[in-house]
């Protein structure tokens, strides 16, 4: 990726210091319709994944974690595209709910689910002020919402985990937050930057940083 | 109290640079519209016509999304200013729809502008009634054709009464149905409301003489012409047609293609075919078609009637519901002669399939690696690759354009590349989901010639297209779904309803239906009109088209400058 | 408890016995699969039946694992009944009148909601093209990836054009706004409330008075 700036045009800056961190209209309709097309994935995901969690969990008790980190890929794309404050909370909590409504096994604990994820991921966002966007930043905050399911998997839920050994859940927190910063964290970071480099995310700071000129 | 009334736009030496870009997108624009006035926007692709109405209704966004120089006013103050003064109707009809109920999406706009809630449901039975639209008010928006979807928005829009109406290509998208709907529509809302009109399209027979005047704008930079529609197009026309823009007077200079021989071998055949989109719903039953080899075969029909799903059925990538879609003995796969029954692999170098929306084929991330994508999966070594990648890059005008993302390509480069990366594996067969839908006059020439030149070469294609000319130019064998009688009546054309005035006075000799072409003594149903967007043969007029009303309307080979109009009674 | 109480709603909510049955139906087969986690891997307690590595099935977690099933069909249900018939315009319309969050992140998120239908146009249209293009074959996962991209890119430029349309109709401008559905407070509303506060305290009590009543963790 190029940057556009160069040393002879007199382009300015993109100024991420001044930007404001109020919500546009087109950052909410974007959150929206980003969360509805990753509810989209994860409903699809829903067979794949739960197959791959219960796969694994039975054989190996707390690596079915590893299935779970696309679940958490809707806070770390929502806070990368628009980067504003509860843009990660907002993108899961939708993507959670539309996944929930086409149908799934888990009921409104989808969508409970959803918000500790979010909030974990957002946690990580406002951690750093909503200034750096990084690749460390964005697996930290897959990470983060991989603790938050941990935590929230821990109390709540027709099996809550706290009834399980402290092996399994040890391994469990350890395989989540592993593919929480995988699968979510990178995973979602390369795809924001793919998205820019189609030119759709022109009206964001995620686009603008990187364009490519030909 | 806001302002009512047609509202005046100046431009003084106005551009536009989106943050992030080097160029800007638009410099030194000056103009100034006055009330009333109807204006067509017209330049070559990129010269940063949407920028300029974007400008216009204040939806460019702040100082960190771009830089302006000049200014551009509406009614002496900005536009962000003064919202609902201003409303723009965009090209896609899906994105023009905000809530899901007909009523309620057209009360939106007078919501957010903080009309008393009693005024409402007369604000909306007012707009609705000023396009014609004649639904019920709980009717999902889901439901509507993309014609109806066009008009709502311009209900929306409409219910604010704002003082201009901006149209960003609203007809780009549409069918030949909706776009006369839309066409009349905005007509007859302008003639009501007398709002100042700014219209971008390229197809403009459409509009020339709902037009005062013509704005084209440069690509580097100010305004090319300004003037009175038949000035701007008898100076500037060749300019303007190479741009891209259908000028009225300028034909097509491609041959037409001979009708396909009776007794050509057929390619593809079918026998009591029922086709299904998703396994369960029949959409069509009982087709007996063939599809002959070396020549081209078109699919049309009204909406809704199964053409993309036939298309998709014959190309071997939907499952026959009933009956079976059989393929010349050549071509053959381990499975049989079904190319439903083929493998993804046995279906690349046989049946090539282009899809409406060229995004839905692209994998890779550079316009080189798309090329390449189906000669890798056949094993082809990388020399070869690179021999067949740079041979199409020539051939269909990409090679600028080798490096770049495809999805940042324009609508017509979008096209050519879908169409190239069908042609990298050179099957015997290519079916084309309405290749001309949203191009403009140079991106329809270069499509009709690569096909007809695939045709020469023995290729088979099978479209899908509303377009009658393409039919004309690539040799006419068509298979019909849904001939028959005329289409219902639209609700502009419901009794009682009030016809959009005539433009022009009505002419003193009817129109004779005289010489009917070769081309169109195919039997065509009555009330078959399409609203194409190619200039007429040199023939003479046959029959009255979409523009006046004459009675004998079985021809879309829509004859419309302005010298026909005068003669032409029936009006 | 639960479960017979929510099957008595069924009439009130508007939706056919078949219909949620239908719906039911993945949940019906998945329920079981999710008993398993518990039936594995719960504390021990009671005659243990068999034990391998860190798995072990005894009483208790076979107890567990039946709640489990159960439990996962009791919260699946209400789901079902509440959201079967909800008109997402009038939840939007409630959700920024009567509860005072704010307008412009409601009807946003309510316009930009409607796109589902159009992704899944889009979804079936994609699976169709890359068989097309000769990669239909394998690589399902792969596939998955690249369609999910594409749809991304189709979620943000639609949301751009949709927030580009609601802007030009005044959408976000600060003016105040007035709503034409008007969304006010029933003396249903409270009666529904009051009825699943009853559904929740019944079968609470019906577990304790069973002895069968667990708080979370205890």
């Amino acid at each position: 990726m190029h940057t556009s700036t160069s040393a002879s045009t007199p382009v300015a800056a993109p100024s991420t210091s001044t930007s404001s961190l109020r919500w546009r209209v087109v950052d909410i309709v974007v959150a929206a319709v980003l969360g509805v097309a990753i509810g989209l994935v994860f409903w699809a995901w829903n067979t794949v994944g739960y197959a791959w969690f219960t796969a694994m969990d039975g054989l190996t008790p707390g690596l079915g974690g590893l299935a779970v980190g696309i679940w958490l890929i809707g806070g770390v794309i929502g806070g990368l595209v628009i980067r504003k404050p509860g843009a990660a909370l907002l993108v899961e909590v939708i993507a959670a709910i539309v996944s929930m409504l086409i149908g799934n096994v888990w009921g409104v604990s989808t969508l409970l689910s959803g918000l500790v994820q979010g909030l974990g991921a957002e946690l990580i966002f406002a951690l750093f002020l909503y200034r750096r966007f990084t690749l460390p930043v964005a697996m930290l905050a897959g990470a983060g919402a991989a603790a938050g399911a941990w935590v929230f998997e821990l109390f709540y839920g027709s099996s809550p985990n706290i009834l399980k050994t402290l092996e399994f859940n040890t391994i469990y927190l350890v395989s989540l937050i592993v593919s929480g910063a995988l699968l979510a964290g990178v995973v979602g970071w390369l795809a924001v930057r793919a998205l820019a480099a189609t030119g759709a995310l022109n009206r964001f700071a995620a686009g603008r940083e990187a364009r490519r000129e030909v | 109290m806001p302002a009512t009334g047609p509202a005046r736009i100046t431009a003084t030496g106005w551009g536009w640079r989106y943050a992030g870009r080097r160029a800007p997108a638009i410099r030194d624009v000056s103009f100034t519209i006055e009330p009333g006035e109807r204006v067509l926007l017209l330049g070559a692709s990129g010269a940063g016509k949407s920028t300029l109405l974007a400008g216009m209704a204040g939806l460019l966004g702040g100082a960190d999304e771009g830089d302006e120089t000049g200014s551009l006013l509406v009614d002496g103050a900005r536009a962000e200013a003064q919202r609902g003064r201003v409303g723009l109707v965009l090209q896609d009809p899906d994105s023009g729809v905000v809530l899901s109920k007909v009523g309620d999406d057209v009360a939106f706009g007078c919501e957010n502008l903080g009309v008393p809630a009693a005024e409402i449901p007369a604000r909306v039975a007012e707009a609705l009634e000023a396009v014609g639209l004649a639904v019920p008010l709980a009717r999902p928006t889901k439901a509507l054709s993309g014609g109806q979807k066009q008009r709502l928005a311009l209900a929306g829009v409409l219910a604010m009464r704002p003082g201009v109406l901006l149209l960003d290509e609203p007809t780009a998208n549409l069918d030949p149905d909706g776009v006369r709907e839309v066409r009349a529509s905005i007509e007859h809302a302008v003639a009501e409301t007398g709002a100042t009109l700014v219209v971008i399209e390229h197809r403009t027979a459409v509009w020339a003489d709902l037009m005062d005047r013509v704005l084209v704008v440069g690509s580097d930079g100010g305004l090319l012409a300004d003037g009175p529609p038949t000035e701007v197009f008898a100076r500037h026309g060749a300019a303007l047609a190479a741009a891209g823009v259908w000028v009225p007077g300028r034909a097509v200079e491609l041959p037409a293609l001979p009708a396909a021989p009776a007794d050509a071998v057929p390619a593809l055949a079918a026998s009591n075919l029922s086709i299904s989109r998703d396994g369960r719903t029949v959409v069509r039953a009982g087709l007996d078609l063939t599809v002959p080899r070396g020549a081209a075969t078109a699919i049309t029909g009204p909406n809704g009637a199964g053409k993309s799903t036939l298309a998709l059925t014959l190309a071997g990538l939907l499952p026959e519901a009933v009956g079976e879609v059989v393929a010349a003995v050549e071509l053959a796969g381990r499975a049989g002669r079904r190319p439903s029954r083929w493998t993804s692999r046995e279906l690349l170098t046989r049946i090539g399939t282009v899809f409406q929306e060229p995004e839905h084929q692209f994998l890779a991330s550079t316009v080189r690696d798309e090329l390449a994508i189906g000669p890798r999966s056949r094993g082809v070594d990388a020399a070869a690759i690179d021999a067949i990648v740079g041979e199409l890059l020539e051939r269909l005008h990409l090679a600028p354009l080798a490096g770049a993302n495809p999805f940042t390509l324009s609508g017509g480069q979008k096209r050519r590349l879908s169409v190239a990366t069908v042609l990298a594996d050179a099957p015997p067969i290519i079916v084309l989901d309405e290749p001309t839908f949203g191009q403009d006059r140079r991106g329809w020439i270069e499509l009709v010639q690569l096909l007809q030149s695939e045709i020469a070469a023995g290729t088979t294609v099978v479209a899908v297209t509303h377009d009658e000319d393409v039919l004309h130019h690539l040799g006419g064998h068509r298979i019909d779904l849904g001939a028959g009688p005329s289409l219902p009546a639209t609700p502009l054309d419901a009794p009682g309803r009030v016809r959009p005035r005539p433009v022009r006075p009505v002419g003193a000799r009817s129109c004779r239906p005289s010489a009917r072409g070769p081309a169109l003594r195919t039997s065509r149903p009555r009330g078959r009109r399409g609203w194409t967007a190619s200039t007429p043969s040199p023939r003479s007029c046959s029959h009255c088209c979409c523009r006046c009303r004459c009675s004998r309307r079985s021809t879309s080979r829509a004859p419309w400058w302005p010298s026909h109009f005068s003669s032409c009674a029936s009006r | 408890m639960a479960i017979a109480l929510q099957l008595l709603c069924i009439p009130l909510t508007g939706l056919g016995a078949l219909t949620v049955l239908k719906r039911m139906l993945p949940i019906l087969v998945f329920a079981p699969i999710a008993g398993v986690s518990m039936l594995l891997y719960a504390e021990p307690g009671g005659t243990v039946y068999w034990s391998f590595w860190y798995a072990t099935i005894s009483d208790d977690s076979i107890a567990l694992a039946v709640a489990v099933c159960v439990r996962v069909l009791a919260l699946a249900l209400p789901t079902i009944l509440l959201f079967g018939r909800t008109d997402p315009t009038e939840l939007a319309d409630a959700l920024a009148q009567v509860a005072k969050l704010p307008s412009r992140f409601v009807l946003g998120v309510l316009a930009g909601t409607r796109t589902l239908g159009l992704f899944l146009d889009d979804w079936r249209s994609m699976g169709l093209a890359r068989r097309a293009r000769g990669v239909g074959d394998s690589g399902a996962i792969r596939r998955f990836f690249s369609m999910a991209f594409v749809l991304l890119v189709f979620a943000v430029r639609r949301g751009t054009k949709l927030a580009m349309a609601m802007e030009a109709r005044g959408f976000g401008s600060g003016i105040p706004r007035t709503w034409s559905r008007p969304s006010r407070l029933h003396p249903r509303d409270l009666v529904a409330l009051l009825g699943a506060a009853a559904i929740m305290a019944l079968a609470i009590a019906a577990a304790v008075a069973a002895g069968t009543f667990r708080f979370v963790w205890s």
